[in-house]
């Protein structure tokens, strides 16, 4: 059978330049004309200064998906997902190689896009469906079961602006959902909404596999991915690095790129430009007695240091750390700004190099593998940096409550509680 | 390496590789989203009078007010000839299709940045942005028109104008399409280029302005110097009003080598127009 998708050879290339917010100016280009030769003569002197400002997002990425395959596609931030999916959904060229696509292709890049907030959400359905490319005819067979879906039933005559969030977001994904393309593209739609509603979108997106069409799947839910996918690409740094089963795949993206040895430096060229002035140098696990390590013993606290460094004073920033299991599930989320004293204290940060030490107390976690998440912000003025898999390491359970009993214990936490026993009649 | 832009594909397939420079103008495409291009038209309409205290009666009140204060300023002080017609539907006749331009330069060069979220994120044919943008001016130009029927009848009333019903004014819709050939040629060029230069938001208003000076929308075109007359001609505006007037008030601008001039002049604006802006159109999602 001819495959749905085939890639060869696939290669992105952007300007920096072309980054966003830096737009060009005619005075810009004016100014660049006039200094082409003199750069024309620099690039004669040492050829390689050409390629400086173009970065691959991808290069080289071959693969083929078969009909019917629900095909997971995981890597870091940064690694070419996106541009992967932008691709494919044929949003942007590719610079180099090509893609053969057989059948429609259905993008939920990101739900809700076209919505137009002064509309009603049944303006809104006809108006996002024929965006995403269905029929007036298709939109008006498919209206009544959309508008199930998406449980808003009493609110379809108001304006979406009216709408919380939840309800939006609902109402955006039954759209898409409903498309019914031979190939869905999806990525991290499932992010946001509740956890019922995410359910729900999990076996939508379930059910269009069923059915016999093809699926691509992007997330950092690795429970997700495992669920609805039998096999997943890895990609790393713009490269396809692994094809297999999606056991193994999960497996290689939650180890690769780490350094050993509980700790995780930053390169330089590692660190997108628009993060200034703010620069990662590290991340550092480390026991109670301040050896840096991978593993740590569920009965001892653990300390995590990050140390960064700042090229301007920065007002409100706030070190955030996530740790999450394996699987993707978020266990905590911190920040250390969190207590009113420590936030008032650093309410602006001069330019210097800074370590923020956070403690997970002992007797809080379970056995099993963690990956911890950094991210520097300034609260709903800019995110700086984010690294959601910048370190992992496992939790070792000696010692912990009921060990004593050879026996998996589930849960994430694993709390040494106070138990009382009294006898109430003897 | 091969590689082209043409490949032939089976039914059903899409081959995306690199191109190479002009890229064919793929009109079936558009075809395929044409009832997208309705829908974003009626959007436009809808979204644009929500919210606003006097609704749709904007596209009536933008080219009545805007006649209201030409007649005082040139009709009434500076005594600009209006060619033996009473000046306010002199002026009202130029402003119709004029309105209907610069709304069009207004809106549809914008269309793109202001949709900039679509365009990074969903792919189809980007000319149905401009479009879009052209076709909702045509109803607020319909409403317009309604006015000037008014007028036509309340100066018939009045004595001051003698207007008949004759074949001239079948010829109407064609200086509209004209209008809107001229429209959809400068919101290709200038959308496209607004992706990529944001100098353009400044220009827009400017050249809107001088526009409308080059083009006889406050006076008459006799007034222009006789052997200026065809330089004057290859602004396309200049035959669209010449045509408004000549087909309504019978004024002495009908059809001739000026016109064809004019339409020349817009047939190679929208071509030009369409090839650049299609030749553009793989690096807006990249350069947005």
């Amino acid at each position: 059978m001819k495959p749905v998708i085939r890639v060869e050879n696939l290669g992105k290339r952007y300007r920096i330049g072309m980054a966003p917010l830096k737009y060009e100016t005619l005075s810009g280009k004016i100014t660049d004309a006039l200094s082409a030769p003199l750069r024309a003569l620099r690039r004669v002197q040492s050829p390689k200064a050409d390629g400086a400002d173009t970065i691959w997002a991808l290069r080289g990425v071959s693969f083929d998906v078969k009909q019917g395959q629900v095909l997971g596609i995981i890597g870091r931030n940064g690694a070419g997902k996106s541009t992967l999916l932008k691709v494919l959904s044929h949003i942007t060229e590719p610079t180099e190689g090509s893609v053969t696509i057989r059948g429609r292709v259905g993008s939920l890049l990101e739900v809700g896009t076209g919505f137009h907030p002064e509309l009603t959400g049944r303006e809104n359905i006809f108006l996002n469906g024929a965006i995403l490319g269905m029929k007036r005819a298709e939109i008006e067979r498919k209206f009544d079961e959309i508008v199930d879906f998406s449980e808003v039933e009493q609110f379809i005559d108001t304006p979406v602006k009216r709408y919380s969030s939840g309800m939006y977001l609902r109402l955006a994904f039954a759209v898409a959902a409903h498309l019914e393309p031979e190939i869905l593209v999806v990525d991290e739609v499932l992010a946001v909404g509740d956890a019922e509603f995410q359910k729900k979108c999990l076996g939508k997106i379930g059910d269009v596999a069923q059915q016999g069409r093809t699926v691509l799947f992007v997330s950092h839910n690795m429970s997700a991915v495992l669920r609805l996918t039998q096999e997943s690409i890895v990609l790393e740094k713009g490269r396809l690095t692994l094809r297999a089963p999606s056991p193994e795949a999960v497996d290689r993206y939650l180890s690769a790129g780490h350094s050993q040895a509980g700790e995780r430096f930053w390169e330089a060229d590692e660190v997108p430009a628009d993060a200034a002035p703010f620069r990662p140098l590290s991340l550092r696990l480390c026991d109670g007695r301040g050896r840096t390590v991978d593993s740590v013993r569920s009965t001892e606290p653990v300390i995590i240091e990050m140390e960064y460094a700042l090229s301007a004073p920065v007002t409100g920033l706030r070190i955030g750390l996530y740790l999450n299991t394996a699987r993707g599930e978020a266990v905590f989320t911190t920040f250390d700004t969190d207590e009113p004293h420590m936030f008032e204290k650093h309410t602006s940060r001069a330019a210097g190099q800074y370590v923020s030490r956070c403690t997970i107390p002992a007797d809080t976690l379970n056995a099993g593998r963690y990956g911890l998440g950094v991210n520097a912000s300034s609260y709903h003025i800019k995110r700086y940096f984010q690294d959601d898999q910048a370190l992992d390491f496992s939790v070792d359970a000696a010692g912990a409550p009921g060990m004593h009993w050879v026996e998996t214990r589930p849960g994430v936490v694993r709390p040494r509680l106070e138990w009382s026993i009294e006898a109430k009649r003897k | 390496m091969a590689k082209t832009a043409i490949s032939k594909p089976e039914p059903g397939t899409v081959v995306l590789r690199p191109s190479r420079g002009w890229t064919a103008l793929n009109l079936r495409d558009l075809w395929l989203y044409r009832e997208l291009v309705f829908f974003m038209t009626w959007r436009d309409l809808k979204v644009r009078y929500k919210q606003t205290l006097l609704g749709v009666s904007w596209a009536v009140l933008n080219p009545f007010l805007q006649m209201v204060v030409f007649s005082i300023f040139f009709g009434e002080l500076a005594k600009v000839s209006s060619d033996g017609l009473p000046y306010p539907i002199f002026a009202y006749t130029a402003l119709l299709p004029w309105t209907l331009f610069a709304n069009a330069l207004n809106n549809a060069s914008r269309s793109l940045v202001s949709h900039q979220n679509m365009v990074t994120k969903i792919y189809f044919p980007r000319l149905l942005l401009p479009l879009a943008s052209v076709m909702a001016g045509v109803v607020d130009f319909l409403l317009a028109f309604l006015v000037l029927i008014g007028m036509m009848i309340y100066y018939n009333a009045t004595g001051a104008t003698h207007l008949t019903l004759n074949w001239a004014m079948l010829t109407l819709p064609l200086f509209l399409l004209l209008a809107l050939v001229t429209a959809l040629g400068v919101a290709l060029w200038l959308s496209a280029l607004y992706v990529k230069y944001r100098d353009v938001n400044y220009i827009i208003p400017f050249l809107a302005e001088v526009w409308k000076f080059v083009s006889p929308v406050v006076y008459s075109t006799s007034m222009v110097p006789a052997k200026w007359q065809f330089v004057y001609a290859l602004n396309p505006m200049a035959g669209v009003v010449n045509g408004f007037r000549w087909a309504l008030l019978g004024t002495q601008t009908a059809p001739d080598l000026r016109l064809a001039i004019s339409a020349a002049m817009a047939v190679i604006v929208l071509v030009s127009g369409l090839f650049y802006f299609r030749s553009m159109e793989k690096t807006f999602a990249d350069t947005i």
